[in-house]
């Protein structure tokens, strides 16, 4: 073992999380990362569409498995989220001291927030169907019924802070109701959805079901906004401005558009799931 | 001799037309500022039935206004007082019922019969319905306290003029909201005569108001800045130019547009009662259905067998006068609606479908269509994929539930779909598996106000009808 | 393309069961909501007019009670024959339905009356419950066809269907027809009351076709419910799609409930509409009824004369 003093760090390579793959941006972009005092951090990917194409693709891909995943599966899988992190705490802790100038007590207190939050929407993933859906009375011999279903594809503009709480309370609702995201990082703040990547990687969480891009949210938001297999946006963490041309474009194909300014709520698990109601005979 | 029915007209003396219909606002007819009007015709015998005013600009500022002051007295009322409303108008829509049926058949084109059994005992129905609504709000699953939006306009289509209406009015008005509602301008009379029941009702001033006119008074609802919220149904086209223009605006919206139904027909299905489903599914209201069955997805190896007895069937279906209680299809609409169709069907021939269409006799006046399949038809053609809005079915076959599920979704629309087979667990698959918000098994076309109604994908936003519905018209859910 | 009736089983177990297989499943709530729809066709003018004549040729005039007596039958044979005595373009209708030991007064009464030309029916093999020996049941057709029944309304064994023995239910209805051979038709009683769903209503009906009926009837009379428009509409589904397979027209007899002229006109509107004008005769649609008669003649009165009638206007029998 080596002397700690004249050891050299090894230094992470901050890359895309795509299709459960690690990838760097397809254009080859990068830019420069810092800490609250300015000094250099990393040089995470700067996506392009381009990479924001192949999220989507990937997201498509595993929106048919997850979906109809049990509930029960999503629930462990969301919960498994948590444990994950858990195990990362101090990781998650540095990151968002450095990057957020935040105290470290704060710091725990977000990463401790997020993780109870996978838990909190963990236990929604069998129970939204039994408060949200109905059985409805209606005249005629028919059994009918109305459930949520989960919508598709969500891109998730997450806000910029709380890196790691406003990401989690974007995206976990997202994935409780059965659909996959993804996730434009805070371009500011970006280590914290990189290494919720990291925890996802390991964790349960099938490939493509959270696709990480890290980059400026004002460029891709547009190539978002217009993607015609993109179902819904959480724009939360777009400005006003923003959202009102995310909204303009969304419409080319009536995408579900969102935004949260409360904590958490089984409505934001809602946002982002269709109603579908079935009409079953009654008969001899 | 053979066993032909006799004509049997619905009286028309039930009904009043009058020659001039103006605004409804603030509870009084007001004519509008300008002094327009333009007319609206029986598309069975093309002859003009009233002139009808034309709203503008300035007379939908009024209407706004007219709907702010009501507010006012609306929202401050107990709710089980705004119920006992919603229950008086139900209950003078079911006294006056066969008004309503001969107006709504003469101005709209559609049979008595289905007037008669489904638009008016649906649309009293709706009215009751969310009476009873307006004094449990707060166990709507949307919080303890949910508000109201405030004022709502309403843009309707002319395929179910009142029953539309009836979807948009009860549910806004049981949750405290007040409304500016335009119906469809070729389907204007059924919601003037309503304005009559509000009165009769004694519903305060201002909570419902009716401005009739076309798209630019439409678009006066849709850009108005005292409207909190946007309900539109109708073409999806419309639909996303209101998403666009109340874009950023804050104004809540929800959309209920187009549709291109898939009805999946396995081959174990009950095939009578199949052939009943997939008439009723594309011929229903001549097809002007946003919830149509118009793709027909068929089991290959029952197909022949089933499209005989589709023909078999087809030949009994009796076309013309809608006023007759034993026709079955009505008039088109109007005269773009009709072009319309013929344009859309005219690319199933040029693009190789085969046409079968039934042997009716048409009307020399009026618009008419005869009810028609295409065969030979694929995922590519037109007819497969966009809206035609008129009886035209499109007959695609498919090999296993897979196949159908992939041919079902493989559409930008979500609203509906039908299944068929004699297999609950069949059902229920195929119900898990398609993405579209009502699914109908064994059945097609059933609507009722306890059964939430909206669409997947581009067919809209939100639902109508159930508990699901009353979150269009509430703010606040937490 | 169609095939001959006696091709389609060989009356063993399994090959009725693989016939009947191959049958379409019925839907309850679509069949209902099919029989409501067309219940509410309005029927007018010239058309209630001929709707009504039809409905009175195609009655089978019945009475199947205990009580029944030579005065009583003799009294709806004279009906039978003259329906409106005020009236003489009146048609007659269609048959005369009575228990085995009243055929030979009908037919009499009948031939001396005028009626030669209508035809007396016999429930027979043990009607209603038909639980009786095979014997029995041959005995009983044997007798009133030798006693000049020219039309056999038999049951068939309930029982035996709803166990499965469907074997047993197609060989009694192929040995009954034996019996009938050319001197009499055989209308097959389903009691559909008894087989409850619609799926074994057209399973029944097809065996019985397959075997040989002439006529497929939905009931006794003694058995509620009896004929239901959507049970009435599975049976016409069944010979319309019979006759496509085979190119045999099997008739439909509706028998128990149907009481007024609306009820008669609303199954004139399933035939038609269901089978086809094909069936709008005596020949292929029979009513089993006794009071639907003096409703129709009420009507058709009014028709006439353009005010309504009263009971004391028509006949009692």
């Amino acid at each position: 073992m080596s002397n700690s003093k004249s050891r050299i760090d090894v230094k992470k390579t901050y890359k895309l999380f795509i299709g459960g793959a690690f990838p760097r941006s397809e254009s080859g972009r990068t830019y420069e990362v810092k800490d609250s005092k300015g000094n250099f951090v990393a040089n995470p990917s700067l996506a392009s569409r381009k990479d924001l194409r192949d999220a989507v693709v990937a997201a498509r891909s595993a929106f048919g498995g997850w979906s109809s995943a049990t509930a029960f599966n999503r629930g462990q899988i969301l919960y498994r989220i948590a444990e994950i992190m858990e195990g990362r705490s101090a990781q998650f802790i540095d990151e968002i001291v450095a990057l957020e100038g935040v105290t470290p007590t704060a710091a725990k207190k977000q990463v401790e927030e997020a993780i109870d939050l996978w838990v909190w929407y963990s236990g929604w993933c069998d129970k939204i169907g039994s408060i949200y859906g109905s059985t409805n009375a209606v005249s005629g011999s028919f059994y009918n019924f109305t459930i949520p279903d989960s919508l598709g594809v969500v891109a998730i503009f997450a806000p910029a802070k709380p890196s790691l709480l406003g990401l989690v309370h974007s995206l976990a609702p997202v994935l409780a109701g059965g659909n996959t995201a993804v996730v434009i990082a805070s371009e500011k703040y970006p280590l914290s959805a990189i290494t919720l990547s990291e925890a996802l990687g390991t964790s349960d969480v099938p490939a493509g079901v959270v696709n990480i891009l890290t980059g400026s949210a004002a460029e891709l938001a547009p190539w978002a906004a217009s993607h015609m297999d993109i179902d819904g946006i959480d724009a939360s963490g777009l400005s006003s401005a923003q959202e009102k041309e995310i909204r303009i474009a969304g419409a080319d194909n009536l995408k579900r558009i969102s935004t949260f300014k409360d904590g958490a709520s089984p409505q934001h698990v809602l946002a982002f799931m269709e109603n579908k109601t079935v009409w079953h005979p009654i008969g001899v | 001799m053979t066993f032909e029915y006799s004509s049997a007209p619905e009286s028309k003396a039930i009904v009043t037309i009058d020659p001039v219909y103006k605004l409804f606002i603030g509870g009084k007819f007001v004519a509008p500022k300008s002094g327009k009007t333009f007319t609206t015709v029986n598309p069975a015998t093309e002859e003009v039935l009233a002139k009808i005013g034309y709203g503008e600009k300035a007379d939908v500022d009024k209407a706004v206004k007219a709907a702010q002051e009501g507010l006012k007295v609306w929202s401050k009322m107990a709710p089980s007082e705004r119920g006992k409303y919603l229950y008086r108008i139900a209950r003078i829509m079911q006294e006056r019922a066969r008004e309503f049926a001969v107006l709504e058949t003469i101005d709209n084109g559609k049979p008595i019969r289905e007037t008669r059994d489904i638009d008016i005992p649906l649309s009293a129905a709706h009215f009751f319905y969310h009476a009873g609504w307006a004094d449990k709000l707060e166990h709507a699953g949307l919080g303890s306290n949910p508000k109201p939006y405030g004022v709502v306009g309403q843009i309707i289509p002319w395929n179910f003029p009142l029953l539309m209406l009836a979807w948009k009015v009860a549910p806004a008005l049981a949750t405290g909201n007040t409304v500016v509602l335009k119906p469809a301008e070729t389907t204007p009379l059924t919601a003037l005569l309503f304005a009559q029941v509000c009165q009769q009702a004694e519903l305060p001033a201002g909570v419902v108001n009716i401005v009739t006119g076309d798209g630019a008074t439409g678009a006066a609802i849709v850009n108005h800045p005292g409207i909190n919220k946007i309900a539109f149904t109708g073409s999806t086209d419309v639909g996303k130019l209101i998403a666009r223009s109340v874009a950023g605006t804050g104004k809540g919206l929800t959309l209920e547009l187009g549709g291109k139904g898939a009805n999946i027909v396995f081959e174990d299905a009950p095939l009578d009662e199949t052939v009943e489903g997939i008439i009723n599914g594309i011929f229903f209201n001549q097809g002007h259905v946003c919830c149509a069955g118009s793709r027909l997805l068929v089991q290959e190896n029952i197909q022949d067998e089933l499209l005989e007895k589709l023909k078999r069937r087809m030949s009994q279906i009796r076309l013309g006068d809608p006023l007759d209680k034993n026709t079955d299809i009505g008039a088109i609409n109007s005269r773009e609606q009709l072009a319309k169709i013929t344009e859309l069907a005219m690319s199933g021939d040029t693009e190789g479908a085969e046409r079968f269409s039934a042997p009716c006799t048409l009307p020399a006046k009026g618009f008419w269509y005869p009810p028609t399949f295409f065969t030979g038809v694929t995922q590519a053609h037109r007819i497969a994929r966009e809206e035609i809005f008129g009886p035209v079915l499109s007959v695609i076959s498919f090999r296993t539930p897979q196949e159908a599920i992939e041919k079902a979704n493989n559409t930008p629309y979500g609203l509906s779909a039908g299944v068929w087979t004699d297999k609950g667990s069949r059902i229920l698959w195929t119900a898990k598996h398609l993405r579209a918000g009502v699914i109908w098994a064994n059945t097609f076309n059933k609507f009722d106000p306890a059964s939430p109604f909206g669409g997947y994908k581009e067919s809209g936003w939100g639902r109508e009808g159930g508990r699901h519905g009353l979150a269009a018209y509430l703010k606040g859910a937490k | 393309m169609s095939v001959s009736v006696s091709s389609l089983t060989d009356g063993s177990l399994s090959s009725i069961k693989g016939f009947l297989r191959t049958l379409p499943p019925v839907d309850q709530v679509g069949a209902d909501a099919r029989a409501a729809m067309l219940g509410t066709r309005s029927i007018k003018t010239a058309s209630k007019k001929w709707a009504i004549d039809m409905a009175i040729s195609m009655i089978d005039l019945t009475t199947l009670e205990g009580a029944d007596t030579d005065g009583k039958v003799k009294a709806i044979c004279n009906k039978a024959i003259r329906p409106d005595p005020t009236d003489p373009s009146v048609p007659h209708v269609g048959a005369i339905c009575v228990y085995n030991d009243m055929v030979s007064i009908a037919r009499k009464h009948l031939d001396e009356s005028g009626g030669s030309d209508i035809p007396v029916a016999a429930v027979s093999t043990a009607f209603p419950s038909g639980r009786a020996s095979l014997e029995v049941k041959e005995r009983d057709t044997k007798d009133a066809i030798a006693n000049g029944a020219t039309e056999i309304d038999m049951v068939i064994d309930r029982g035996a269907f709803l166990s499965g023995d469907l074997e047993k239910v197609y060989s009694e209805i192929v040995y009954i027809k034996s019996l009938c051979a050319d001197k009499a038709h055989l209308k097959v009683i389903l009691e559909t009351g008894e087989l409850v769903t619609y799926d074994n209503v057209r399973k029944a009906s097809f065996l019985a076709m397959a075997a040989g009926a002439d006529f497929i009837k939905t009931s006794t009379g003694k058995v509620a419910p009896a004929a239901t428009a959507p049970v009435v509409l599975v049976m016409l589904e069944a010979v319309r799609d019979f006759y496509q397979m085979t190119g045999v027209r099997i008739g439909v007899k509706p028998a128990g409930g149907i009481r007024t002229t609306k009820d008669a006109i609303k199954q004139l509107v399933l035939v038609k509409e269901t089978a086809g004008d094909d069936w709008l005769n005596p020949e292929l649609f029979r009513i089993g009824a006794s009071a639907l008669l003096n409703d129709l003649l009420l009507q058709r009165q009014k028709l006439t004369s353009g005010h309504y009638g009263g009971a004391n206007y028509v006949t009692l029998d």
